[in-house]
């Protein structure tokens, strides 16, 4: 795990729920048909967004279902960190179990505009918009979210149960 | 309380208490809790992908796993039904005995097969485990790989959530049903009021409420951002599961004195029946507020509200009348047993008399699977749970949520209507 997350945003507002990010007509798609159906309010965002991207966002993102392909998808399209006012519980469990970076951190759509550059630092659980110099405090993890997420995610601590 | 030294507790507290071997525990605390019960529905398919991954050949305790096909039953590809039948080995292999096949909705075969107890922890791969917070459980939706761990594993972590207690008070109008009262918290609240945090619903109106009317409130406590939605287990909670199981049932509820981050009091007397607009659960208004509008699909189904009450309820507005001919009425009872039930009760009849289809009990059309999905000019008005862009088919069609009376008032109208507007 690096210990700075840094990178372009894309801006979403609150409510982004999981019908948006893992559409359930396409969930038993293999990849390359599943990519393009993603984000049906806003088709182009799969052939702009590049891997490293960050996603910033309003209140209760990833809201609505338990299907962790929200998560996957995510990840399958290299999105490296999303950084949003507050979640759906179910997509930030998900993104613990899947070892995605999913930072809680209220106030954060008032200091962002899109295309600005964001770090986010797993030491401090800061957030410095490089863009425009400011700062928030994000909500810190458990030691045991951490290391969850340190190891690769629950997959990989799966393989040390016998 | 007998033990002055043990801090009062919610029913949430007392549960993760009692399930991660403490005397008391506080919201905010990180907690490791042995999960009382498990549910997966076809999430099986990835939790067998994950567990081949991860060389798991055994799980803690087959028999807390109930596993249920709801989503992709019947299958609408060769290639659902190849990975069902590879997740069937699996749980052969794994011993898990309660394996139920397809027989409904997973919350509905959960609960009338008697699986859900007061005070227990359970955990379900799908977000409407809320729903066990009827029978005063601590329901809540994960994923496959969270519910791969926790089968393997036992336990799992939890951060206890702070509590929040709506006190309904007054009595139930006519026509409104418990789906129009939830609708109306979560309009009034927005759907990020309880993010992270567990209800416990109380008041006269709650503890009047059926266990069918209470499984629709808790049931939708995931579109209020809850991890919970409990209600006390008291003696309607009893005799529902009197009937299912010959174990005997305790009332269960929250400690006199205990912490809530807020309490509210609701009064729902003279609450009119309600409906969540496009596209957001908590766009909610009168039903009177939108009527007139024409409907190409009225969808009767779902874990929310497809019961043998719902059913009841529909079956009364239909009685003597024809679904409009421009409107199409789909019913997905939420379980066989439903359907069953409805059918003896000749429900079913009266409703397919109306011009209803019968569609086979499964979640279907609300999550835009399969069996009536919206083109992006169509209107639908639904007993389902959400109304996201494209939940149920285009992301361009206007989905409406609202009770069984209005889904059926508006079938026969063919445009949303006020249940009290049609003469029985």
């Amino acid at each position: 795990m690096k210990q700075r997350i840094e990178g372009r945003i894309w801006l979403f507002g609150d409510n982004l729920d999981t019908d948006q990010l893992a559409p359930g007509k396409a969930l038993t798609l293999p990849w390359e048909q599943r990519r393009p159906r993603l984000f049906p309010k806003r088709p182009k965002l799969v052939e702009q967004l590049v891997p490293g991207d960050i996603i910033v966002a309003g209140k209760n993102f990833g809201c609505g279902s338990s299907r962790e392909q929200a998560v996957e998808n995510l990840q399958g399209l290299g999105v490296a960190c999303v950084i949003a006012e507050s979640y759906g519980r179910i997509f930030f469990r998900n993104a613990i179990a899947h070892a995605m970076p999913a930072i809680s951190c209220p106030g954060i759509s008032g200091i962002c505009a899109e295309g600005d550059r964001v770090r986010f630092d797993w030491g401090t659980f800061e957030v410095n918009n490089l863009t425009n110099g400011n700062t928030l405090s994000a909500q810190p993890f458990s030691d045991d979210m951490i290391d969850i997420i340190r190891s690769g995610g629950l997959l990989n601590r799966m393989m040390q149960i016998r | 309380m007998t033990d002055p030294s043990v801090a009062a507790m919610t029913m949430a507290e007392k549960i993760f208490a009692r399930t991660s071997g403490q005397a008391t525990v506080a919201p905010g605390d990180y907690v490791t809790a042995a999960v009382d019960r498990m549910m997966a529905n076809d999430a099986i398919m990835l939790i067998e992908r994950f567990f081949k991954k991860a060389s798991i050949s055994k799980i803690a305790d087959p028999d807390k796993l109930v596993v249920v096909f709801d989503h992709f039953f019947p299958a609408q590809t060769a290639d659902q039904a190849d990975k069902i039948a590879v997740s069937v080995d699996m749980l052969e292999a794994l011993g898990v005995t309660h394996y139920l096949g397809a027989p409904g909705v997973s919350h509905q075969v959960m609960s009338e097969r008697g699986f859900v107890r007061p005070g227990q922890l359970i955990m379900g791969t799908d977000s409407h485990s809320t729903l066990y917070g009827a029978f005063g459980a601590a329901g809540a939706g994960i994923g496959g790989l969270d519910m791969a761990y926790l089968l393997a594993n036992g336990s799992t972590w939890f951060q206890v959530p702070d509590t929040v207690r709506f006190n309904l008070r007054g009595r139930m109008g006519e026509a409104v049903d418990s789906k129009d009262i939830v609708l109306h918290l979560i309009g009034r609240f927005g759907s990020d009021y309880c993010q992270y945090k567990a209800i416990e619903y109380a008041g006269e109106v709650a503890a009047a409420m059926t266990m069918s009317q209470r499984m629709t409130v808790a049931n939708m406590g995931v579109e209020f951002g809850a991890k919970f939605a409990l209600f006390a287990a008291d003696q309607v909670t009893i005799d529902y599961l009197s009937e299912v199981t010959e174990d005997p049932i305790a009332p269960f509820g929250p400690d006199p004195g205990a912490n809530y981050v807020a309490e509210h009091e609701v009064d729902i007397s003279g609450l009119a029946p309600q409906i969540a607009c496009p596209h957001s659960p908590d766009n909610v208004k009168a039903v009177s507020d939108v009527a007139g509008l024409k409907i190409d699909q009225a969808y009767l189904g779902s874990c929310t509200n497809c019961r043998v009450e719902d059913l009841a309820v529909a079956a009364q507005v239909l009685k003597g009348k024809k679904v409009a001919k421009h409107t199409r009425l789909l019913v997905a009872p939420a379980s066989q047993q439903v359907l069953l039930d409805a059918t003896k009760a000749g429900y079913v009849e009266t409703l397919v008399e109306s011009g209803a289809h019968i569609l086979a009990a499964t979640c279907g059309a609300c999550m835009g699977l399969h069996s009536g999905l919206l083109g992006p000019s169509e209107v639908c008005i639904s007993s389902t749970n959400r109304n996201f862009p494209g939940r149920m088919g285009s992301a361009e069609a206007q989905l409406y949520l609202a009770s069984p009376a209005s889904v059926a008032a508006s079938a026969i109208r063919g445009e949303i209507t006020d249940p009290r507007d049609i003469e029985h």
